[in-house]
């Protein structure tokens, strides 16, 4: 890939782009609008993460990539290449060996620290985008903080249903002024958005970058009847035995029997590795072999 | 016991290898070379130029080549090809009164200076399949022509002559870019028109059809439709003037539109524009007429609300790279999002169920 | 003086300017942290931080204003070879160098409420930077953090107008530091 710039972009692309996060970063929650760029895999496929990554990586940089949650799904592995091929940087699957980390659905279940960078792929970045389809007026409700349609949203939803129906890309407020959307992570993960590491947000078709520095007050909006709450499965990891992660359901035979593991795969077998054995694992050693 | 499946990387490779195996197709037949799909698919280079937004017939050729004839992800390649090139300036406006047109009709006028040139056109073909194709594809050689004139004055200058078309403002001297900066709306009219022309030819002609059918209907007259090579010319700033470059081939399509004059201005009648790469004609007409329903609010008429007068749902929706993408991204797994909204359905039939059997 | 304005840029632009670009997000996520940056040696007045910021951030596309001390031929032909950069007065600059003093704040642009991005982000040149001054508190701070500020009223006046304002980075010699207009000085 010797023909291509040092993480693919030219570098007026990546200043472009390094403009708006710095913004962004002022701005939490703010979308800001980037000039996106045509990349060589589809839009809606991480073009918008794989734009910012491409913008912050360093060849000192360790890479992780994941797809809902997992390192192994196809197209974090067609990402991560990408990023080996393009900036030569070294790659991992260990959540605390990665500098930066490119997500799409999910947030690592370890904690991430001051040092590590967290970018998510955004399909749709605007929180307001199905209640409200014009961008003309959704900016407009931005601009003036106007945000009752959210609130009758799910107001609407407590009484239909007696609950919040909103399970993952679930709206946040950001240091008490912008609405956001934080990607479409299970509302499992919305408490771990306040954290250390800083996050960035790229969506490359709808052309906006946002993002949340560390420590930035994000609250998940609510009721005070309804409060928010973040749930999962009530269930074990059935291969490590974990009972605070976020779990996938797998079907695992035609009478329709079903199995729970992580989500996030490096979580799952770095328990193994350390012991932890769930009620339909076996242990590590026997695994890898 | 579950052991968990890993294999990704290889799956990866082996669906790439057994792509291109079947990208190759049967191994008995020839190999399709780029010049055979440049020379005899050339319609089909024609629109992955336009849409890809990058004039060079035998990249796109290779583009078809390696899409396997899938227009699109050809059109993509491009696309995704254009944006590492470096850039090293802009041209000067073409001059499509300069072109060398291989045809150029008039619905408005019987006759005009420059004639009616019918061209390559499958116009008047009656559309029978040529099986003799099938055996034998050489053609004997077309009649000839004298070569035509230097400079064709456009129809619509005989009525800007008599201030029967609207006056046109002209531009600022360097249009917005619609692969620089980020759309922002209201959309200037050079930006409308970038997003048409590049814009999926599909989308486009169903816009077209749906203002001829009654939703913003706005009376659209060809006035002239021309395709030919026009030299593209770019100021060297080293030698003080403007120096050929190149030339490339464009459709350009100028329709004449019912306008019904204002308290001001006095009936006049209004243009739609359409430009395009290559030998496009359908696309350049469709484009004309949608960019004639986007002028309602310049042209001071009413929004009827249709669907080819609304700018944000035309340009956001017209580029058929961003609507494949996020359209097959949910072929993606969405398994975590799906978990989620298992768990609250099952949640709310369980409270659900609670309360129907408190009640009974 | 020509030799010296083609000099003094990035050696390997893609790697300098990924370098330098993370340390300048890193400052501006995390008020309070000054940075080292390095790989620019611009002409003086101008520091080597001030310079990075200006090769990792500038190019045509962003107009820039200069206080009179750093509007000098050498910083003008020093910037204008290196990134393209136009420049502009201050009510239309993207970016701004300047001392403190000489920076007339009240006239860059702090964006609109539609597009609070569309503000200038200033370059404050400084004689001294450490982490011991005025209290910070906000986005990118766990508690508190501390820096040396020129002033603090200014910027107290800034974070009221989020999410419109000013952001600031300050450059001494090699280090810098930023304020983004979410943090409250006291």
């Amino acid at each position: 890939m010797s023909d291509y710039n040092f993480a693919y972009l030219d570098e007026q692309t990546k200043r472009m782009i390094r403009r708006a996060i710095l913004k962004g970063l002022a701005i939490p929650g703010y979308q800001v609008p980037f000039a996106s760029r045509e990349m060589p895999m589809p839009y809606g496929w991480g073009t918008g993460g794989v734009q910012v990554s491409a913008a912050v990586l360093t060849p000192e940089d360790t890479f992780k990539v994941i797809d809902q949650g997992a390192d192994d799904t196809t197209n974090a592995v067609s990402i991560r290449r990408f990023f080996e091929k393009t900036a030569d940087v070294a790659v991992t699957e260990a959540t605390a060996e990665a500098s930066v980390i490119q997500t799409r659905h999910r947030i690592p279940e370890q904690d991430l620290r001051a040092d590590q960078i967290l970018v998510y792929q955004v399909p749709i970045p605007e929180p307001l985008r199905f209640l409200e389809p014009s961008e003309v007026e959704t900016r407009k409700m931005h601009a003036l903080e106007e945000y009752g349609l959210m609130h009758v949203k799910l107001y609407e939803d407590i009484s239909q249903h007696g609950a919040i129906a909103t399970s993952y890309a679930y709206p946040v407020k950001v240091e008490g002024r912008y609405v956001m959307d934080p990607s479409p992570i299970p509302k499992f993960d919305n408490p771990k958005l306040n954290m250390a590491g800083i996050q960035l947000f790229g969506a490359g078709r709808e052309q906006r970058i946002y993002a949340v520095p560390p420590y930035t007050d994000v609250v998940s909006l609510d009721f005070e009847d309804y409060p928010f709450e973040a749930s999962k499965a009530d269930h074990a990891c059935d291969l490590c035995g974990a009972t605070d992660s976020y779990l996938d359901e797998l079907i695992v035979d035609d009478s329709g029997k079903r199995m729970f593991m992580c989500s996030d795969t490096d979580y799952c077998c770095s328990r193994r590795k350390a012991g932890h054995i769930g009620a339909q694992g076996v242990p590590y050693a026997e695994d890898a072999a | 016991m579950y052991v968990a499946v890993k294999g990704g990387e290889k799956a990866i490779d082996n669906a790439h290898a057994w792509l291109a195996e079947e990208r190759r197709g049967g191994t008995s037949v020839t190999e399709l070379s780029v010049a055979q799909i440049r020379e005899q698919l050339a319609l089909a280079v024609n629109r992955v130029m336009a849409e890809g937004s990058l004039f060079d017939p035998d990249l796109a050729a290779l583009a078809i080549k390696q899409s396997r004839g899938d227009l699109i992800e050809a059109i993509f390649l491009i696309r995704a090809y254009r944006t590492t090139l470096p850039r090293f300036g802009g041209s000067e406006p073409v001059d499509t009164e300069k072109m060398a047109c291989d045809r150029r009709v008039s619905a408005t006028f019987k006759d005009a200076p420059g004639g009616q040139v019918l061209g390559p056109t499958f116009d008047y073909t009656h559309r029978l399949l040529d099986f003799k194709l099938a055996a034998d594809g050489e053609a004997p050689q077309a009649p000839m022509t004298d070569a035509p004139p230097a400079e064709t004055p456009h129809i619509m200058s005989f009525l800007d002559r008599e201030n029967l078309i609207q006056n046109e403002p002209a531009g600022p001297e360097v249009p917005d870019d619609l692969t620089r900066a980020p759309l922002e709306l209201p959309a200037s009219r050079a930006l409308r028109l970038q997003a048409l022309t590049r814009g999926d030819e599909g989308f486009i002609l169903g816009m077209a059809y749906s203002t001829q059918r009654g939703y913003a209907r706005n009376h659209a007259f060809v006035a002239e439709l021309r395709i030919g090579a026009v030299p593209v010319e770019m100021d060297i700033p080293e030698l003080g003037f403007a120096v050929d470059i190149g030339e490339v081939t464009l459709t350009e399509c100028e329709t004449v539109n019912q306008f019904q004059g204002s308290k001001t201005e006095p009936p006049q009648f209004t243009r739609g524009y359409g430009l395009v790469f290559g030998m496009t004609e359908r696309k350049a007409i469709s484009m004309a007429l949608v960019d004639r329903a986007l002028r309602w609010k310049e042209l001071g008429e009413d929004n009827v609300g249709a669907p080819a007068q609304d700018e944000e749902f035309v340009l956001y929706h017209a580029d058929n790279i961003q609507a494949t993408g996020f359209l097959e991204h949910i072929k993606l797994p969405h398994y975590v999002d799906f978990q989620s909204e298992l768990e609250l359905i099952r949640k709310l039939r369980r409270e659900a169920q609670a309360m129907q059997e408190a009640a009974e | 003086m020509q030799a010296a304005i083609l000099e003094g840029g990035f050696v390997e632009a893609p790697i300098d300017s990924a370098r330098a670009f993370r340390q300048i997000m890193t400052a501006m996520a995390q008020p309070g942290t000054i940075n080292e940056v390095t790989g620019a040696l611009p002409p003086a007045p101008l520091s080597i931080a001030a310079g990075v910021v200006l090769l990792t951030m500038c190019d045509p596309e962003t107009p820039v204003f200069l206080t009179p001390k750093f509007d000098t031929d050498e910083v003008r032909a020093w910037i204008t070879f290196h990134t393209g950069a136009p420049f502009t007065a201050a009510n239309n600059a993207a970016f701004a160098v300047g001392a403190w003093g000489d920076l007339p704040l009240n006239e860059f642009s702090i964006g609109s409420s539609e597009y609070p991005d569309r503000s200038a982000t200033l370059i404050v040149e400084t004689d001294h930077l450490s982490v011991t001054g005025a209290t910070l508190r906000g986005p990118g701070i766990k508690d508190t953090a501390t820096l040396s500020l020129p002033d603090a009223q200014a910027f107290q006046n800034n974070a009221l107008l989020f999410p419109l304002g000013l952001d600031f980075i300050f450059t001494c010699q090699s280090d810098l530091a930023a304020l983004p207009r979410t943090t409250k000085v006291s």
